[in-house]
């Protein structure tokens, strides 16, 4: 389990986390969404270790982050970042590889390249392995980028434990059919034993897609659970400050939501 | 806790394995990627023993033409007949004296300054993710070329020291200037072009004014001198001063291609490269200190030799891609390889007299820089 408990989080004066706690489990995808400024991003890299908590832990299963050896931690949770650019004319399949970096001594090479492959096979991009990076559209890009993180904690045969891919605004920028496949894809993942934890702005990204959703608002955690519970019209509208309508989506069992 | 049992059947039975093992077409994926990767290694094998042939041709070229013309022949046996073999062709003992005490420890230090200043460039392009970070551009060059000639001016080392003093001078300027560009251009992990770029202008005013001062309270002899930090030359080098400095540009050279899969993670961004388990602040702290090291003995060496570090990797990054396992060797091939060739036609182009190389090297770097620019399409596409 990766789980962050109590942490708190300051820059400068500003408090930007103020004691969230938030659990992830391998099998389950958790949506977090609140307006902006809200520390979506800062939980989640104190989740992903790329920064330290001024407070409370942030734990895998039970140990602190930074009492890990940097590859194992590695191996074990992946994170698809809005800053990850590229501008270097490296070849698909070059990028996908670079997820096998933490694996570099441990794995043959013809072994990466089966995980590379496999990888790109499940974010639907093996067509373009031979492409130069710099010349794919954004959604193409997306999808690299998470076959790249896919590569990096695809289980090993030795079974290492639970695996955790964290994914900040993957759908930014995307137009909507990409937008669902980005997350169609986390969602199998989910089904196949990953902990998938995406930060989302579309409540009805989160409500199709998740099985949990978190709120996060000033800082604090104003409500995590089923979308159900979740997305009523008083906790949007203490979330975000707008009134919003939430019906029945017409096709599938879950809330939709919309502007009031 | 209700989640152990399902966190243990994932250890036991990964899913994703198991759907591989049974996915046949996979298997033919596999070959042909397999392959392709095969056929792209043979081809980065093909280009490494092509550069390295080309190395070796422009070193026999180098020390073989000049005003007293030395065979390839003639080399080997004049340099067989220092260890005691006897070879079939015949010399004259002018040849001989030509080719041991100037051309070789002259073609040595192009040599190990294009290997240098290559490698630099194409670590510190990696390490601020961008191409134009050139260690002339940037101000390393000018910054070890100011801290290099306050030695000679200002005579802060005993004469019989100073040649040993040189480098170390040459390395904190170096190194100095590297760290105030890094630290300027980067915010929140991400470097900005226009930022280094323009940091490295300003660095390379203040130096330069650092010199013209320099310039403005020397004699003549210290004059002389200074010029050659201005405008780089490899002429006039010894064994004697060549042999300290070696070391000094080969080995920080050689160790950045230890960073080649740091350096490839940095490409993604430095949050990223963190994400992947590299521990990124080590890396870089090295990074910067062997490129300026290497850079920095080179300048003692020779002055400021602008554009290599620039030109060479950008060329193996259009033939290769930008895999630092083997940009960097390349690089140092390609580098070694150009600074021979043009530090050839620098000492035959206006004879008797001698053109300095950076002259040449910015006479063919520049128009490149400016091609870079033309050619850019969008903010990252290089």
């Amino acid at each position: 389990m990766l789980s962050a408990s109590n942490v708190r989080f300051a820059r400068g004066d500003r408090e930007i986390l103020r004691g969230v706690s938030l659990a992830l489990t391998p099998g389950e995808l958790v949506a977090v969404i609140g307006p902006n400024g809200a520390g979506k991003s800062t939980l989640l890299q104190l989740l992903s270790g790329a920064l330290a908590a001024r407070g409370g832990a942030v734990t895998l299963d039970g140990a602190p982050l930074n009492r890990w050896c940097r590859q194992a931690l590695a191996r074990r949770r992946a994170v698809l970042s809005q800053t990850a650019t590229l501008g270097f004319p490296f070849r698909v399949l070059d990028v996908v590889l670079l997820g096998r970096s933490p694996h570099a001594g441990r794995a043959a090479h013809r072994d990466d390249l089966q995980v590379a492959e496999a990888a790109m096979r499940e974010t639907g991009i093996l067509h373009l392995a031979d492409r130069v990076y710099t010349t794919l559209s954004g959604g193409e890009r997306q999808r690299v980028q998470l076959a790249r993180a896919l590569a990096q904690i695809w289980p090993a045969s030795d079974g290492e434990g639970g695996r955790y891919l964290l994914l900040d605004e993957p759908t930014n920028n995307l137009d909507l059919a990409h937008q669902h496949a980005i997350l169609q894809i986390g969602r199998r993942l989910a089904g196949r034993g990953t902990g998938v934890l995406a930060i989302l702005h579309d409540p009805n990204l989160a409500a199709l897609h998740a099985d949990r959703i978190a709120v996060l608002k000033d800082g604090a955690i104003l409500i995590d659970g089923l979308p159900d519970t979740v997305l009523t019209e008083t906790t949007l509208a203490a979330a975000f400050g707008l009134a919003v309508t939430v019906r029945r989506h017409p096709t599938r069992d879950c809330p939709y939501v919309v502007p009031a | 806790m209700s989640l152990r049992p399902l966190f243990i059947r994932s250890c036991r039975s990964p899913p994703w394995r198991r759907m591989n093992e049974d996915d046949v077409v996979t298997a033919h994926a596999v070959s042909g990627l397999a392959q392709a990767a095969r056929w792209r290694s043979r081809r980065t094998a093909v280009l490494l023993a092509a550069l390295g042939a080309a190395a070796a041709a422009a070193f026999l070229l180098a020390v073989g033409q000049g005003a007293v013309a030395i065979g390839p022949g003639q080399i080997l046996a004049i340099l067989g007949g220092r260890v005691g073999l006897e070879l079939p062709w015949t010399y004259e003992s002018t040849q001989e004296a030509v080719l041991l005490a100037i051309r070789l420890p002259r073609a040595c230090l192009g040599v190990l300054v294009g290997a240098a200043l290559a490698a630099a460039g194409a670590a510190l392009q990696g390490l601020f993710r961008n191409p134009l970070a050139d260690p002339g551009l940037i101000g390393v060059s000018t910054g070890a070329a100011l801290s290099a000639a306050a030695v000679i001016v200002l005579g802060v080392a005993p004469a019989a020291l100073a040649g040993y003093a040189l480098p170390p001078a040459a390395f904190a300027g170096g190194l100095a200037a590297t760290l105030i560009v890094y630290r300027i251009a980067t915010r929140e992990g991400r470097t900005e072009v226009a930022t280094m770029l323009l940091a490295g202008v300003a660095l390379n005013a203040i130096a330069g004014a650092g010199l013209g001062l320099l310039v403005f309270v020397s004699d003549d002899q210290q004059l002389r001198d200074l010029n050659f930090w201005l405008l780089g030359s490899l002429g006039g080098v010894t064994w004697k001063t060549l042999l300290p400095a070696a070391p000094l540009m080969l080995l920080p050279a050689l160790g950045l291609t230890l960073f080649a899969r740091h350096l490839n993670a940095f490409l993604l961004g430095e949050t990223e490269a963190l994400h992947l388990g590299f521990d990124v602040e080590a890396a870089k702290r090295r990074i910067v200190v062997l490129a300026a090291l290497t850079v920095g003995a080179s300048v003692a060496l020779t002055g400021v030799i602008g554009f290599v570090g620039l030109v060479v990797p950008h060329l193996i990054r259009l033939a290769v891609g930008p895999d630092h396992r083997i940009l960097l060797p390349a690089s140092m091939l390609l580098g070694a390889s150009l600074l021979l060739v043009a530090d050839l036609l620098a000492r035959s182009l206006v004879l008797p007299a001698e053109l300095p190389i950076g002259i040449l090297t910015s006479c063919v770097g520049g128009p490149f820089f400016l091609w870079l620019l033309v050619r850019r399409r969008g903010p990252e596409a290089w």
